[in-house]
């Protein structure tokens, strides 16, 4: 089966002026959905509905905020991002391809056998993963952890963590956002993937967990809204987020699961799922519009 | 050490961990603490006034506490987290084996006042299934240091090693035990006692135990070999064949009498040396009491090894 074209990312793409950036991000963006499709057509598995509500996300950090060096993965002062909703690898690994930490070939080898690109991110096997993650409730304590020691060494470095918003209803993660309120983390930003839907339901239905924004200002927290798709207003909140505070910030990102695919948009059931030929060609043909 | 070095008296090793963590911290800026309010049960407070930015105290949330750990090794620390072994182990578990062994991250898990010795509070503070667990998990050194000077010994070679351990640390007073040769390297056993006649392979504070009851069974005519298994894991397969060598094993630890120490043993007998064993350990949940008539009351004993050893070898009671 044949898979769009590969993009190589540019540099310094901070120099360019907002709307360029934009333009860059989306470009990427565009091209990580139809990757991330294909390498679920071929490994016959996946979550393409929460890849690709986190895809814009992901995009704007890897193709615009994170100051990290694919060549030196494990630099010291490197921004650190850490995807806590594991199982969302398809939008990880094609942003860690496209931004050069590995091969962009080897994301056909997405869940084969033997292959590095593990079902969930394992950083003992890939460059650029910060820590395994998979089950939920793990990856926020670990960059609270990341934080924790940027603080006591007065760092510059920034801590991202990617959320599911079901993955809020486990218990860690709400002992991780109490104590990096009481640490005053500001070199931390949690961004949650609002799609509010979880593998079986709606969120709300499950267990909700609205106030959602009311819950973390308690905790401590500064607390923006955005649309998860908009990355104007991504990079800017990520760019606010650089500003000196006293306070760990919070982004709840609205995103709609299966963002850019129709058939996928807001359908829980595609929360698995593997698109057949046909669906696969319209999905190509509908990111290609 | 020579055998007239050792001092006398019983110890709680708690204060050779303190002091061997305070000690490295001082030379070694990226040591620091993390504990769940332990501060008090974990002695940390000369650590706290010595290092008051380099203690990170989580509050009672021991997913958080271990989460966090592997994120200060992600941002170059070499954490000691502290807490009590039954919370620590059982509650942080997934926290074990996905942010430390499976990420590789450099932890390392101090399990403090562990096994029965919160005796009387019952066995939702005991922690017994811990090297049961947690030997089970990849990656991850398990270390039972069986006095003062080994407890030392092991922090210093957890905060060298690069990778998660774990160290179950006793306040059940122990002697500092009389060695011929003072060397402690992860996975490698000692052995305390030559002997041809049966085998005696314990950790922590059920070693000094050992070599009493290897005393009695030589009073008896019966020479016992002792073995310190303080690394349970990578375990030392060159002490156990040996001790399989004498054709008898009794084990014990402070722990379940199943799936620890003397089920790692018994493993490798399967395996290699088919000898018969006895497993001296708790057979389940134990009961309230204090911690010393816990030890006495199962076995955990001299005279507990002693008869599992007489039991073995057909011979009765002196």
């Amino acid at each position: 089966m044949s898979h769009p074209e590969q993009l190589r990312p540019s540099v310094d793409v901070r120099a360019n002026s907002l709307e360029q950036r934009v333009a860059t991000v989306h470009e990427r963006a565009n091209w990580m959905r139809r990757r991330l499709l294909g390498m679920i057509v071929d490994a016959g598995q996946g979550h393409p509905g929460g890849d690709l509500s986190a895809t814009d996300i992901i995009a704007s950090l890897y193709f615009d905020t994170l100051r990290i060096d694919p060549a030196a993965p494990r630099a010291a002062n490197r921004d650190r991002f850490v995807m806590s909703k594991g199982h969302c690898t398809g939008a990880l690994y094609s942003a860690l391809a496209g931004a050069g930490f590995f091969p962009e070939t080897e994301l056909g080898t997405y869940l084969k056998p033997l292959s590095r690109l593990n079902g969930h991110p394992n950083r003992t096997y890939l460059p650029g993963v910060e820590t395994n993650t998979g089950p939920l409730g793990h990856g926020f304590p670990v960059a609270v952890g990341i934080a924790v020691a940027g603080q006591i060494d007065r760092a510059d470095y920034r801590v991202f963590v990617l959320t599911g918003d079901g993955e809020l209803q486990e218990g860690s993660m709400w002992e991780a956002a109490m104590f990096a309120g009481h640490r005053a983390l500001g070199n931390l930003t949690v961004i949650v993937d609002r799609n509010r839907l979880q593998q079986g339901a709606g969120t709300e239905e499950t267990n909700g967990l609205e106030p959602l924004g009311d819950k973390w200002r308690a905790f401590g927290w500064d607390v923006v809204e955005v649309d998860g798709h908009d990355v104007a207003a991504l990079l800017t909140a990520f760019d606010e987020a650089a500003a000196p505070r006293d306070r760990p910030r919070c982004i709840i990102a609205k995103t709609i699961k299966g963002k850019g695919v129709s058939f996928m948009e807001n359908q829980a059931g595609w929360h698995h799922g593997v698109p057949n030929a046909a669906q696969y060609a319209q999905a190509l043909a509908e990111l290609s519009a | 050490m020579s055998a007239a070095a050792a001092p006398t008296g019983m110890f709680d090793c708690r204060d050779a961990y303190v002091r061997t963590v305070q000690d490295l911290a001082g030379t070694d800026p990226r040591i620091v603490a993390v504990v769940n309010d332990s501060i008090g049960s974990s002695k940390l407070g000369t650590f706290r006034d010595a290092f008051p930015d380099r203690l990170v105290n989580v509050g009672i949330a021991e997913q958080n506490m271990v989460g966090v750990a592997a994120g200060l090794a992600n941002g170059g620390k070499i954490p000691f987290v502290s807490g009590a072994g039954c919370f620590l182990t059982a509650r942080a578990m997934e926290q074990i084996k996905v942010d430390c062994a499976y990420s590789q991250s450099n932890v390392k898990l101090c399990g403090i006042s562990s096994g029965v010795a919160y005796g009387e509070l019952g066995a939702t503070h005991h922690s017994i299934e811990d090297i049961a667990w947690l030997r089970a998990i990849d990656g991850l050194t398990v270390i039972v240091p069986a006095d003062p000077w080994q407890t030392a010994q092991a922090i210093r070679a957890a905060a060298a090693h690069d990778g998660p351990v774990y160290i179950k640390i006793s306040r059940m007073p122990v002697p500092e035990l009389a060695r011929t040769d003072a060397t402690f390297t992860i996975g490698m056993a000692e052995t305390l006692r030559e002997g041809g006649d049966i085998a005696i392979i314990a950790n922590g504070t059920l070693v000094h135990h050992a070599l009493a009851a290897a005393e009695l069974l030589e009073g008896e005519g019966v020479a016992a070999r002792v073995i310190n298994m303080a690394t349970v894991s990578p375990i030392d397969a060159g002490a156990i064949a040996a001790a399989a060598a004498t054709g008898a094993i009794v084990t014990a630890e402070e722990g379940l009498a199943h799936g620890g120490l003397g089920g790692a043993v018994a493993e490798y007998c399967a395996r290699h040396d088919p000898v018969r064993m006895r497993m001296i350990g708790f057979p389940g949940f134990a009961p309230t009491g204090s911690a010393a008539w816990l030890m006495e009351h199962f076995g955990l004993s001299a005279a507990g090894i002693a008869d599992a050893a007489r039991d073995l070898l057909g011979r009765k009671a002196a």
